[in-house]
């Protein structure tokens, strides 16, 4: 399971949790999140623009965007 | 809390002049009030019409006389400024006042012995502090708290335009200065042509989004579920209420105010983006919004009054930061006056395209063709501006 964060405003999908108020229920794929969805809180970021993200030691994410291979590039 | 977050939560040096302006965004929701003393003071019933007065001629003077303000608070103090729980206690406060003057309002329009024009200047005033109220409610509807969601909420009820927070986050955003988007105005159009079309297309793309999202969650647009339902029921019960207690006649004045309230929100968001045109990128998308695409003024009056709305290019770029951390971009469009002389601009056709097709076109370059531009006004445009000179061409010149 992964996370992607949107590089505006922070953002964070977690495939774990979803955003059941989008309609993503909990453990929805990003694959299956729809390219021109923007971002929820800020709207000036889609999906494409999502940066994935890595769970830490510490429990704060992280972007590492180019340390993990996002799906579908 | 780690060492950084510590380290950009402290206290900086710098010092937010401003800080204390901010109480004065609620003298807006007590207009009404005041014009009910002034008629009472001066026994002048054209004080009843004080919130127009205020609009259109106070706040531009304010705008002349106090000048402008490009201070920018520094990187190091944006955390800070944003965690200060004092600034958006003076947006959370605009709510009570705005719902004790619509109170005293409904008072005054259940009066036998009031005139009916002297009403109707104070469904005028009222309608004033409705407009300015959806403008509240923006700054709290972009946060992330869900208790700011909620009193956005409650201040777009008295106005009826609870599917504003879900278009204009989820829509205009998207599509800011794109042809696509019904509250980004273009070069040629009225604001008469704009009114209607950012009026219908807005409710229109604010339904369509919800109605895409409940898909999703495999449920019926008609439930309460539905956000924009649920605002307009707010409505709904809000002016029932208010007719059950002051009786049926304040229901007329109630409506008016709304639609007038609706319209001053309207002429601001045709002064934002006019003509301003996102390209389109090699991938077929349009290009990330830039502080090109928003018209901004650094004049102190609006901006005080509006928190800071008029520092419109950085609000675009990062619609979550709140207003008191808003700050003037560089290379972003600067508006020749502060919004509040604009509006007026903006209802006199003649004259705003004297003054602002000019501006747009010289932000292009003197190519109106790179603008976002009204269909059908190409001919006129050729007119005044000539007939648009490509890239080529210019170089060849050169």
């Amino acid at each position: 399971m992964s996370s992607y964060q949107c590089p505006v405003c922070g953002y964070l999908f977690d495939e774990l949790r979803g955003h059941p108020r989008e309609g993503f229920p909990a453990g929805t794929p990003w694959e299956s999140v729809p390219d021109d969805w923007a971002c929820p809180d800020c709207g000036v970021r889609e999906k494409v623009d999502f940066e994935p993200t890595a769970v830490c030691s510490g429990g704060g994410h992280v972007t590492c965007a180019g340390q993990l291979t996002p799906p579908g590039r | 809390m780690s060492s950084t977050a510590t380290e950009a939560l402290r206290t900086p040096s710098w010092t937010d002049r401003k800080r204390y302006l901010w109480l004065l965004s609620m003298i807006v929701p007590l207009v009404p009030v005041a014009g009910w003393g002034l008629v009472n003071a001066t026994g002048l019933r054209l004080f009843w019409w004080f919130g127009p007065m205020f609009i259109y001629i106070l706040m531009p003077l304010a705008d002349v006389l106090l000048g402008r303000d490009s201070e920018n608070p520094p990187e190091s103090a944006l955390a800070w400024l944003e965690q200060d729980k004092y600034y958006r206690w003076c947006t959370y406060l605009f709510l009570p006042l705005q719902y004790a003057s619509m109170v005293c309002a409904c008072r005054l329009w259940s009066r036998s012995d009031l005139a009916v024009v002297d009403k109707i200047g104070l469904a005028a005033t009222m309608g004033m502090v409705s407009g300015i109220a959806i403008n509240t409610a923006h700054e709290l509807g972009h946060k992330k708290e869900h208790a700011e969601r909620w009193f956005a909420k409650i201040a777009l009820a008295p106005v009826l335009y609870g599917h504003f927070f879900i278009e204009h986050n989820r829509g205009h955003h998207v599509r800011v200065a794109t042809p696509e988007d019904p509250a980004s105005s273009r070069l040629g159009e009225s604001f008469w042509q704009f009114l209607p079309r950012t009026m219908i297309g807005s409710l229109r793309s604010g339904w369509a989004l919800e109605a895409r999202r409940l898909r999703r969650l495999d449920r019926t647009r008609f439930s309460l579920r539905n956000d924009i339902l649920n605002a307009w029921l707010m409505s709904v019960v809000l002016f029932a209420a208010l007719a059950v207690a002051f009786g049926p006649s304040v229901l007329p004045y109630l409506l008016g105010q709304a639609v007038l309230g609706m319209t001053l929100l309207e002429v601001v968001n045709y002064l934002e983006h006019y003509g301003l045109l996102r390209r389109t990128a090699t991938n077929g998308r349009f290009e990330h919004v830039q502080a090109r695409h928003s018209w901004n003024s650094n004049n102190i009056a609006s901006n005080v009054f509006l928190y800071h709305l008029q520092r419109h290019s950085d609000h675009h770029a990062n619609p979550t930061r709140r207003y008191q951390a808003l700050r003037d971009t560089d290379g972003a469009p600067q508006l020749p006056a502060g919004y509040a002389a604009m509006i007026v601009l903006a209802y006199c056709t003649p004259l705003w395209r004297r003054v602002m097709d000019a501006k747009v076109v010289a932000h292009y370059d003197g190519d109106y063709t790179s603008a976002n531009v009204q269909p059908g006004a190409a001919k006129r445009l050729n007119r005044r501006f000539g007939r648009p000179v490509s890239a080529d061409q210019r170089r060849s010149v050169a």
